[in-house]
């Protein structure tokens, strides 16, 4: 029998309702697959300048299958009612929130990352940015993740959400994928490349503790209106 | 210590009937100060040596960059403060300042690009200072977005103003890794005048229309607040009166 | 001598939206063991003041107190005492009935009181089906099973009998009784009667409080 507050019980219950339809966590990884093949396509499939751009297009791809999966974060709980119970609950709503963002994270950023290399092959990464990709990734992933989730609640009440929360979202992830990308060129420019991951890192550390109040507050407020 | 002041304040009608007061006056060295710092900055102020008449334009665009970025803050804080002391003027503020602060920011970028023409040969360039102000157009433009995309003003409002706090903790985070993105970056071609190394008489007309582009967003603002206040206050005696009492004075004008 | 303060009271509540006053000064007091019905045409603020009620909304002016305590000194307490279902039965609709009663009811259950709910909300034999396959008064079963095993103190109850049959409407009320006899607190909104045997009733329209007594019962 599970408990039904605080983190574990959040992360365990999104992970098992994920589970139960598990479609949903291939679309984003399909495309993002899909959208960087179109890359080469569209401009070249000249090996020596896709090198240059591959870490940048892997970045994109990455934030955009974060945005697409991003609505339908509280978009469930907020229809059938679970939100409005999650907000009278005794405990604090943070490590709900906290819980529920880590299931998105472990169920899209996590698996974007491991299938990275895959499109590193196909866009020609040089062999030295695979693991500082993969790392970044990782780390930057959890910070697309977590601001995903502040959009995802100011919109989780609007008919169309989905558009808007790319809108307001975006301009947010502009430090994450500078330093993301970087992470590799660093290492394919033959650079130490722990310097961009730090601040990623320290990026993931301020996104922890400021997000989860942030959209805790939120919810509380789109939730009942 | 006696709070009253804070919360006369938050009155829409007293900000009204005090800005009623101010506003002529305002008005008049806003238009002083834009007039002549134009006047100054565009016929006598001396040639750039290497730029030559096409430099002037900065007497738009440096002052529209200061009050764009400027104005973002006193959005956010608007925002902060109806957020805390759940005041509707301040929303009202917040909701007028982002329109004025997204077309500043436009005017930055688009006399920005009329400048790099001349100056760098192309109207677009991916330098520091450009790349952020796009940004933060951008973050005007998802503030301007999500206010009106609720049925609720109240729920709009509110999420809004949170959006414009975030906006806040990430400005100098964006800014600086901009910043940093473009030292990693940066063509070897192009270079900076600095505006430090500006000589006086190009300097100072500047300065005028800083002071003139202040005081125009604050006329600006106000004027926009006092229509807000006037639609949303529409069904208070105080209006009503106001309204009969104009158009009056405008039936006796045409008489 | 002093008087015990009552469980739940409300004192002059106001709720402003978009500069209209939803909820305009409401006083209401609910003892133990009391039902209290709050009437009122669509679009009167039934649901605003029951989301008042469980704190989930924040009032634009006036107080609740909770035992004699305001809301924010005892917001612990009170919601850990507290049951609300309203008009979505926050029920998943990948899982099983027994997996979302489990969930709702929080506290660690057997698996055998679980079935027995479900037994008495007559969903025999579809604690494993995921709820997709219920129909929507079924799926409203599932959330109703709730009121057969918790231990809260307060029941907030949105349009509870909403997309029940009459068999329903009358398991229900069996529970809200059983519930009131045992010292509990109900807050209701419905528009039809209630078969319980005292019931207070509080119009929104005109604010008035009205006893109604069904010795028949």
């Amino acid at each position: 029998m599970i408990s039904n507050t605080g983190f574990w019980a959040f992360l365990r219950r999104d992970l098992l309702l994920i589970n139960r339809r598990r479609g949903e966590v291939a679309s984003p990884l399909i495309f993002f697959i899909m959208a960087a093949t179109f890359v080469p396509l569209g401009t070249t499939p000249d090996a020596e300048l896709l090198k240059d751009i591959a870490p940048g297009i892997i970045w994109v791809m990455a934030l955009l299958a974060t945005l697409l999966s991003a609505e339908s974060l509280f978009a469930s709980d907020y229809h059938d009612g679970s939100l409005e119970q999650m907000l009278i609950s005794p405990q604090l709503l943070v490590m709900p929130v906290l819980g529920k963002v880590t299931a998105h994270w472990l169920t899209t950023g996590l698996p974007l990352t491991l299938v990275s290399p895959f499109l590193g092959l196909l866009l020609s990464l040089p062999a030295a940015g695979y693991l500082p990709m993969m790392a970044g990734l990782a780390v930057g992933t959890g910070c697309l993740s977590l601001l995903a989730a502040l959009g995802a609640a100011l919109t989780v009440s609007l008919q169309k959400g989905g558009l808007l929360l790319t809108l307001i979202v975006m301009p947010l992830y502009m430090p994450v994928i500078i330093f993301g990308s970087a992470t590799a060129q660093y290492s394919i420019q033959g650079l130490a490349w722990s310097g961009p991951l730090a601040i990623l890192g320290a990026m993931l550390a301020l996104a922890i503790a400021l997000c989860p109040v942030a959209i805790a507050n939120v919810l509380r407020l789109t939730t009942i209106n | 210590m006696n709070w009253n002041w804070f919360y006369r304040m938050g009155s829409p009608r007293w900000f009204y009937e005090t800005t009623s007061r101010w506003l002529p006056w305002l008005g008049a060295l806003t238009f002083i100060l834009l007039v002549g710092g134009l006047v100054w900055g565009l016929a006598f102020a001396p040639q750039d040596a290497k730029q030559g008449n096409s430099f002037r334009i900065i007497y738009l665009h440096v002052p529209a960059s200061f009050l764009a970025l400027a104005g973002y803050f006193l959005m956010a804080a608007a925002g902060a403060i109806g957020l805390i002391w759940k005041m509707k003027l301040s929303y009202m503020v917040m909701k007028c300042a982002a329109p004025l602060g997204a077309v500043l920011t436009f005017l930055a970028l688009f006399t920005g690009a009329v400048w790099g023409k001349p100056t760098w040969g192309s109207y677009w360039v991916w330098d520091a200072r450009v790349t952020s102000m796009l940004i933060l157009l951008f973050l005007y433009l998802g503030v301007l977005a999500l206010q009106y995309a609720f049925n609720s003003k109240d729920v709009g409002n509110k999420a809004s103003a949170i959006l414009a706090l975030v906006g806040t903790v990430n400005i100098p985070i964006i800014y600086k890794s901009v910043d940093w993105w473009f030292t990693l970056h940066q063509p070897a071609t192009i270079t900076f005048t600095q505006a430090p190394s500006m000589h006086p008489a190009m300097f100072q007309p500047l300065l005028v229309m800083i002071l003139g582009f202040y005081c125009f967003y604050a006329v600006a603002l106000i004027l926009s607040v006092r229509v807000e206040i006037l639609a949303r206050e529409r069904k208070t005696s105080w209006v009503r009166e106001r309204v009969k009492q104009a158009a009056q004075n405008s039936l006796g004008a045409t008489l | 001598m002093v008087a015990e303060p009552s469980l739940l009271s409300v004192k002059d509540l106001c709720f402003e939206r978009d500069d209209t006053q939803v909820i305009d000064s409401v006083c209401l007091d609910l003892s133990d063991g009391e039902l209290l019905q709050i009437e009122g045409p669509n679009g009167s603020g039934k649901t605003t003041l029951l989301r008042l009620l469980t704190s989930a909304l924040t009032p634009t002016r006036g107080n609740i107190y909770y035992q004699g305590r305001t809301l924010s000194d005892c917001r612990f307490e009170y919601l850990s005492e507290l049951l609300f279902l309203g008009h979505q039965s926050a029920v998943k609709v990948t899982l099983s009935a027994e997996e979302n009663l489990s969930w709702m009811t929080g506290r660690s259950r057997t698996c055998e009181e679980l079935l027995s709910a479900l037994d008495s909300v007559e969903l025999t034999g579809y604690s494993d089906v995921p709820c997709y396959r219920l129909s929507a008064g079924q799926q409203r079963r599932v959330a109703l099973a709730q009121l057969l095993i918790s231990n809260a103190k307060l029941w907030i109850l949105d349009e509870p009998f909403a997309a029940l049959d009459s068999q329903g409407v009358s398991l229900v009320e069996q529970c809200m009784q059983k519930h009131l006899d045992g010292g509990g607190s109900v807050v209701l909104s419905t528009h039809q009667p209630v078969s319980i045997k005292a019931v207070r009733r509080y119009s929104l329209m005109d604010q008035s409080i009205r006893e109604q007594f069904n010795n028949d019962l």
